[in-house]
């Protein structure tokens, strides 16, 4: 535990690219909605907080853009830190493109669920 | 949480931009029909100077930061995702909605009669890339009333692309927009439109 505990990396004051070491390209190819979800394997290495931060944020499904939001980091930060935890199999990522095929069945299923919020 | 009753399973995704001038309600029509609090990211991109800032005889490569907002709506009976991307209401971020617009279903332009000029912009990029959209007239309090035919008129809005009034702050008035959205990009990818 330490004061920090539940605060972003940016709250506490820490710049975007000391979470990433200094890198500014991830290494895995992701987009804001590429999807990402954590394996349940655990990483050998030793990974920084932020990382264990991503990790708890993708036990189930979610896009790169949401990871960011929640981190309050830059989306490029966290497709670094995305790209690490790929790395070590610990996260499993998904094409958006792959799944974002507009179909009229899509279209359908979405404009039913639309509907029935009215 | 929609997505953990089958967290094995990535959830099959659908993407509509909301657009428009700066100020014309994007965040506010964010917020009222996503199902979470607004997320808001940045994005960190390097480019080439733009023309505006340029300095002349001098190449640079220069690192700009876009903000935008996404909310999203789940619909787990189908395991289906919609996201809303806000885009970045400057004109000079014209460069990333190629990007955010990749993959999308269609777009909404929220335009305000206060500034109707504003939203210029974001109807010639969805019009020149063959993007679905619709232009969705924010009702503020204190802007004057015009009706659909007179706004029409003033965009040079083609028949084909719908517009309606919308109170970016009312969620079932946001979630219409939407609906409209989906039904005009349902009849006219249709080669044989139902109903």
């Amino acid at each position: 535990m330490n004061a920090f505990d539940g605060q972003s990396p940016r709250e506490q004051g820490i710049r975007p690219y000391l979470v990433t070491n200094g890198r500014t390209h991830p290494s895995a190819a992701l987009d804001l909605l590429s999807m990402v979800r954590s394996t349940g394997q655990v990483p050998h290495d030793v990974l920084g907080p932020e990382h264990s931060q991503t990790l708890r944020l993708c036990r189930s499904p979610t896009t790169v853009a949401e990871v960011a939001g929640h981190l309050r980091q830059p989306a490029v930060v966290v497709k670094i830190l995305l790209s690490d935890l790929i790395g070590t199999g610990a996260v499993t990522t998904h094409d958006p493109t792959a799944t974002a095929d507009v179909t009229p069945d899509l279209i359908e299923k979405v404009l039913h669920g639309l509907r029935s919020r009215l | 949480m929609g997505l953990e009753a089958d967290s094995d399973a990535f959830p099959w995704q659908l993407k509509i931009l909301i657009a428009g001038g700066f100020g014309a309600g994007k965040t506010t029509f964010v917020g009222a029909s996503s199902e979470i609090e607004p997320l808001n990211t940045e994005e960190t991109l390097t480019t080439a100077s733009l023309a505006t800032d340029s300095v002349a005889g001098v190449e640079r490569k220069s690192t700009t930061t876009v903000a935008m907002d996404f909310g999203r709506i789940t619909f787990p009976d189908d395991n289906v995702v919609l996201y809303l991307f806000g885009t970045p209401g400057q004109d000079r971020f014209w460069f990333m909605w190629d990007e955010l617009s990749r993959g999308t279903v269609g777009a909404i332009v929220l335009a305000d009669t206060r500034r109707l000029q504003d939203c210029f912009g974001a109807i010639e990029f969805f019009e020149q890339r063959g993007i679905y959209f619709l232009v969705a007239v924010n009702e503020f309090d204190n802007a004057m009333y015009y009706t659909p035919d007179e706004v029409r008129n003033a965009l040079a809005l083609p028949l084909s692309v719908p517009l309606v009034m919308c109170d970016a702050r009312d969620s079932h008035a946001a979630t219409r927009t939407l609906i409209t959205l989906l039904e005009h990009v349902s009849t006219t990818s249709s080669p044989h439109p139902i109903g």
